[in-house]
């Protein structure tokens, strides 16, 4: 006989019997506090949980309408959003930037209020420009869920990663965290960033100069420019996709050059401690940031970001979405 | 209004440690009574006291019979009708059953039975798991108060309540003697 239980155990005490959520919107992880992030990660490990039933769907959100607007490409997080609004039985449209007005020339404003007046109760924006969740949550009665703005933050993405180091290592605090890439144009690595520092991670940002200015010192973190010094220390390293679409020449030379000085690659891994977690918010460019042979390997934790962004994104749209109307 | 025996809070002391205790016992009787085969019984306790309860039921039912029954807990929070009108957004936590239910017999377990909401709801969640052959219902305390067709199979004490009278259950607890108490609504006294 099986028994169906959480894997993960509560860790900070309890965080849930300790407070009560209260935001409509999730925007950042800049503005969460220790409680509110522990929070959603408890709230995570019951709707993961679900994952595993005979029967994967729950009513907590019957009635309730979200719509998926993408306003840049994305698959795996618009599919992730509707997939954990499915299990948490809500009804989802999708609306892409090709298929909407926005090419037509109507303004962000007036598409939400549109949506609005369709009754949506939530919303879950990509958006090209940083702060466009923001506008949108002050003037919308509806939920707003941030999946990813610009290159200010990507919440649920660092949602997911904290709740996957925290159930392979059973804690966050004291372990030394590489993240390594393009961090100037990473919302990732942001969001990243505010939530491992406050939950007490040591982080080490790792790239070319010209992609890890000084400036992301102020956030309480080190940075590195020799990922070899780095590695052997690393409890976890993130390694961030290098973004074709965004970069520009100037910043390192050729995805060669990068892969030679930053990217991980097999005998690279061989500095890594054994019980090292090997990251990546996907989609991952084999050979380029990561060898396969690592990418597939038995530290690599990059799948079980994928299952657990699901459990992840169920509670953030349950919570949000569940205190909207109240 | 006067203070509980054993207790700092404001309400009449209805259940003292010792009648939970032969309460549970009864229970356990009961059900060792009502089902035949009992290695086919899953109590299903509603965090975070109907798990406590669940738990000294089975152990009743071991003391008696010698056998050890599964016990696991079921979270309602994420099947409630209500979410979205209440003042507080209910707490979800993970639920712990034993997986196939099939042909097994279910026995939900909670502190007081009141509207019935939370047994339904209960019942949905016991379903997404699979299809057990059986659900009973087992509450330490039935204040009346029904808003669907719902009654428990098992009884701890029936207490006639008023709608705005609250029952205080504290079960477990790990400094503080077990107990129920009536709470008038204030100014009532």
């Amino acid at each position: 006989m099986r028994i169906v239980e959480s894997t993960t155990t509560s860790l900070s005490g309890n965080a849930q019997a300790a407070m009560r959520w209260n935001r409509k919107d999730l925007l950042g992880l800049r503005e969460l506090s220790v409680d509110e992030i522990n929070f959603i990660l408890e709230t995570a490990d019951a709707f993961k949980q679900v994952g595993t039933r005979e029967i994967k769907k729950v009513p907590a959100l019957r009635g309730k309408t979200l719509v998926n607007f993408f306003v840049e490409p994305s698959t795996r997080t618009r599919t992730s959003f509707e997939l954990a609004a499915f299990r948490l039985s809500a009804d989802v449209i999708n609306i892409s930037a090709t298929a909407s007005s926005l090419k037509k020339g109507e303004t962000l404003k007036d598409t939400a209020r549109n949506l609005e007046a369709l009754h949506a109760d939530i919303l879950v924006l990509r958006h090209s420009s940083a702060g466009a969740p923001q506008f949108l949550a002050n003037r919308l009665e509806a939920s707003v869920i941030n999946a990813g703005d610009g290159a200010h933050e990507h919440p649920t993405q660092a949602l997911l990663d904290l709740y996957t180091i925290r159930e392979k290592r059973g804690k966050i605090a004291g372990l030394h965290v590489a993240i390594i890439g393009d961090i100037l144009f990473s919302r990732v690595a942001r969001s990243n960033i505010f939530g491992l520092v406050k939950l007490g991670a040591c982080v080490t940002l790792v790239g070319p100069s010209t992609l890890v200015p000084r400036e992301f010192e102020k956030l309480g973190v080190q940075i590195s420019h020799k990922i070899d010094n780095v590695l052997p220390s690393a409890d976890v390293v993130n390694l961030l996709r290098v973004q074709h679409e965004r970069q520009r020449k100037e910043y390192f030379p050729g995805t060669g050059e990068y892969t030679r000085f930053f990217g991980l690659t097999k005998e690279r891994a061989k500095l890594l401690k054994p019980d090292c977690l090997i990251m990546h918010p996907g989609p991952i460019n084999r050979g380029v940031e990561i060898d396969s042979e690592v990418a597939d390997g038995l530290q690599s934790v990059i799948l079980d970001q994928v299952t657990n962004g699901l459990a992840v994104r169920m509670a953030v749209l349950y919570l949000c979405g569940g205190i909207a109307n109240t | 209004m006067k203070n509980g025996k054993q207790n700092s809070s404001v309400g009449v002391l209805i259940m003292d440690a010792e009648a939970i205790r032969r309460a549970l016992r009864r229970i356990a009787h009961e059900i060792i009574e009502r089902n035949p085969r009992l290695p086919e019984i899953v109590l299903a306790g509603i965090p975070s006291r109907g798990a406590e309860i669940a738990r000294r039921i089975a152990d009743f039912i071991c003391a008696i019979e010698k056998i050890d029954i599964e016990t696991g807990a079921i979270d309602v929070a994420m099947h409630r009708d209500d979410v979205g009108t209440r003042a507080a957004l209910p707490v979800v936590r993970a639920s712990k059953l034993p997986v196939p239910l099939e042909e097994r017999t279910v026995i939900v377990v909670d502190d007081v039975l009141f509207t019935g909401r939370t047994v339904r709801a209960a019942m949905d969640a016991i379903n997404s798991f699979g299809r057990p052959a059986r659900i009973q219902f087992a509450a330490l305390i039935d204040r009346g108060h029904r808003e669907l067709p719902i009654r428990a199979d098992y009884v701890g004490k029936n207490l006639p309540t008023a709608a705005n009278e609250k029952v205080r259950v504290r079960i477990g607890s790990a400094d503080e003697a077990d107990g129920v108490w009536l709470i008038k609504p204030e100014g009532a006294g």
